[in-house]
């Protein structure tokens, strides 16, 4: 994974809330078997609407997305992850996050942070105000800002997932390093517990 | 001080645990279908690695399947090369795979109870949030994306922060008539779609305990739905029961030792919960949505409601987008809603209980005209149950289509989709813009509800309907 230290570009609002994985990207275009192309389906229901943000030239070579709350609800694809990565998104912020939605994002690499409803807000405005206008997350200091300081606040990321981003660390390399321990785990696992395959 | 049910399981499943880090939890059972695992194996071979532990494995397939003509090759090329996928990964890393025409496919939540897989105490894991329907069992189940497929696929393993706990305590009985389905649609309307964030919930009380263990189910399945990251119900008689004999389950000496762990596997007395929602049964009716989220629900007797009725202004806008979508008018009786397709089945309802519920209020009955009726048994073991019992039968004439075992309409991702503005009465777990296909509206609903909804054309329940003349 890629390092993330910090990020500057177009900011996105999109003023809604219950932005669920089904809007991300509908069922029907999870079908690939690669983690890339997924771009075509992204907001797919929206795209033939002319009003809708991303259909506007100022936003659509948006690099942040700044979201309503309850972002990401519903089903599991890591496809919505990779969908907004695969169209150009660095960032996604929301006051509120559904949990596997923010796990897929850290395990992707996708930057999801959690700020105040009311910077969501500020955001918004400005962006409407500014449309093309760019929002700089830095990560190390958990910050976004406006480039002339119009909103300037900090966001939430869990410390762990903060460090793995950083350092552009692959999670199973992690845990394999503690191969003895999950080996010394399972010679204590009960004998009914059940298995799938026999003999 | 004592432990909840739920920190009970995580600790019997930590393998190491180091202050600033999340716990390194153990996974017991790792569920495998096609949408999500490719990737997955994709990722193992790049790096030269083997699956840990395929004797932990189980794959089937489900999204993608055509509910008819499941004999022929799959029509839709991408969705064949997708199963396509599954089959060979499955081979190459020898993982136990029930493919399309085995008497064990079906979907994978329905799957893995009725093999016996699914027991209490356990960790299980699936790339698919309605993973929480295995809580149902006592254990703590939940949904996972690609990266961690693989990272469960290479080591056996999660790293998971421990979630906080939450108790949903349900006093009293439910009222005759009112299902496991209605209790968890009207919980959700009073907690929205982010109220369970960040806890695994305990279901219990009266009302929890008098249900059985597919009720059970159907309950944990919609954890997700309210944004839980598990829901768990402490195991008892009812899911000893329920488990016992299946292919599976343990035997002889094994099963009493099994049986003799898993009655420990209750809340203690003295265990606090971060959070507690009380829920009094007597108050729950037969609950429809009306909107796009499962949140947004009322009473069937109740009308659409109005943006007018929220003092949020996200309320109020998200009201009106729902509104606009589903094509209602606010104030509108739910009951004076026109339904074209009905859906019995998915991860939710697909289980033999419901599909007998179903085939009792329709029997004797014809569906409405202009409407439609899609039965989907949620497994082909469940399928042949149903046959068995004549229930076919029963759904045939009265007019239903009798299908073959997928996830079907839950999600447009196989044949069987709504058509844009089609509206639909849907016993799964999503009305999402989309959801069932394009354009589609979805009303999501109980067995019951459903049933009533496919004889009268509108929203029902079976309290609506003329008794039949059989």
């Amino acid at each position: 994974m890629e390092k993330f230290t910090t990020h500057t570009g177009i900011g996105v609002p999109l003023r809604r809330s219950n932005v669920d994985t089904d809007q991300i990207i509908p069922a029907v275009y999870l079908k690939r078997v690669t983690r890339t192309g997924f771009e075509d389906g992204l907001f797919a229901a929206w795209r033939n609407d002319p009003e809708f943000v991303l259909n506007k030239p100022a936003y659509s070579a948006g690099s942040v997305l700044v979201a309503g709350p309850d972002f990401g609800t519903g089903s599991s694809r890591e496809h919505a992850v990779w969908a907004l990565q695969n169209y150009g998104f660095k960032v996604v912020l929301s006051s509120r996050f559904a949990d596997i939605f923010r796990g897929n994002s850290g395990k992707a690499g996708l930057v999801a942070g959690q700020i105040d409803e009311k910077v969501v807000e500020r955001l918004w405005v400005y962006l409407e105000e500014n449309p093309g206008g760019q929002i700089t997350v830095d990560l190390e200091s958990k910050t976004v800002t406006t480039p002339g300081g119009e909103v300037e606040d900090s966001f939430d990321i869990d410390d762990y997932t903060r460090w793995r981003l950083l350092e552009g660390l692959d999670d199973i390399g992690i845990t394999l390093g503690h191969d003895a321990d999950i080996a010394s785990y399972e010679s204590g696992r009960p004998s009914w517990k059940p298995v799938t395959q026999h003999g | 001080m004592g432990k909840t049910l739920a920190e009970k399981v995580w600790d019997e499943h930590v393998v190491r645990s180091t202050p600033g880090e999340p716990d390194l939890l153990y996974i017991d059972l790792h569920l495998i279908h096609e949408v999500t695992s490719p990737q997955a194996f994709d990722g193992l071979r790049l790096s030269g690695r083997q699956v840990r532990r395929p004797d932990l494995t189980l794959a089937t397939e489900d999204h993608n399947v055509p509910t008819l003509d499941w004999d022929k090759p799959i029509a839709d090329p991408v969705s064949k090369t997708q199963v396509d996928t599954l089959r060979k990964n499955a081979e190459e890393f020898g993982v136990r795979l029930h493919s399309l025409g085995d008497v064990e496919q079906g979907i994978v939540h329905v799957v893995g109870p009725q093999l016996g897989l699914t027991q209490p105490g356990m960790t299980i894991v699936c790339g698919d949030s309605h993973t929480s329907t295995h809580g149902a069992f006592g254990s703590i189940a939940f949904g996972i994306g690609t990266s961690e497929v693989e990272h469960v696929l290479a080591t056996q393993t999660l790293m998971q922060a421990k979630p906080k706990t939450m108790a949903v305590t349900v006093n009293g009985s439910l009222p005759e008539g009112v299902t496991s389905k209605d209790l968890i649609l009207y919980l959700i309307a009073q907690t929205g779609t982010g109220g369970g964030q960040g806890y695994i919930v305990e279901y219990r009380g009266q009302a929890i305990e008098e249900l059985s263990m597919e009720g059970r189910m159907t309950v944990c399945n919609m954890s997700i739905e309210w944004g839980a990251k598990a829901g768990m119900i402490a195991p008892d008689q009812v899911t000893f029961d329920y488990i016992e004999g299946k292919p599976e389950a343990p035997k002889g000496a094994d099963w009493d030792a099994a049986v003799a762990h898993w009655k420990t596997l209750v809340t203690d007395a003295d265990a606090h919960f971060d959070e507690e929602v009380v829920i009094e049964a007597a108050d729950v009716t037969p609950f429809v949505t009306w909107g796009t989220n499962p949140g947004q629900g009322v009473p069937l007797g109740a009308n659409v409601p109005s943006p007018e009725d929220y003092e949020d202004a996200t309320d109020k806008i998200a009201t009106e987008k729902a509104l606009e979508y589903m094509g209602l008018q606010a104030g509108t009786p739910m009951r004076e809603v026109k339904v074209d397709t009905v859906f019995v089945g998915s991860c939710t309802n697909g289980r033999i209980e419901d599909l007998r519920l179903a085939a009792e209020i329709i029997k004797g009955h014809t569906v409405a005209e202009g409407t439609r009726l899609l039965v989907v048994p949620g497994s082909v073991r469940v399928r042949n149950q149903a046959i068995e019992e004549g229930l076919d039968k029963v759904f045939v004439a009265a007019g239903a289509e009798w299908r073959g075992a997928g996830c079907s309409m839950c999600l447009g991702m196989n044949p069987d989709t709504l058509a844009p503005q089609e509206r639909s009465a849907s016993t799964s777990n999503r009305n999402f813009e989309g959801r069932q296909g394009k354009g589609g509206r979805t009303h999501l609903v109980s067995v019951p509800v459903a049933a009533a909804t496919a004889v009268r054309g509108t929203l029902s329940s079976p309290a609506d309907l003329v008794p039949a003349t059989v």
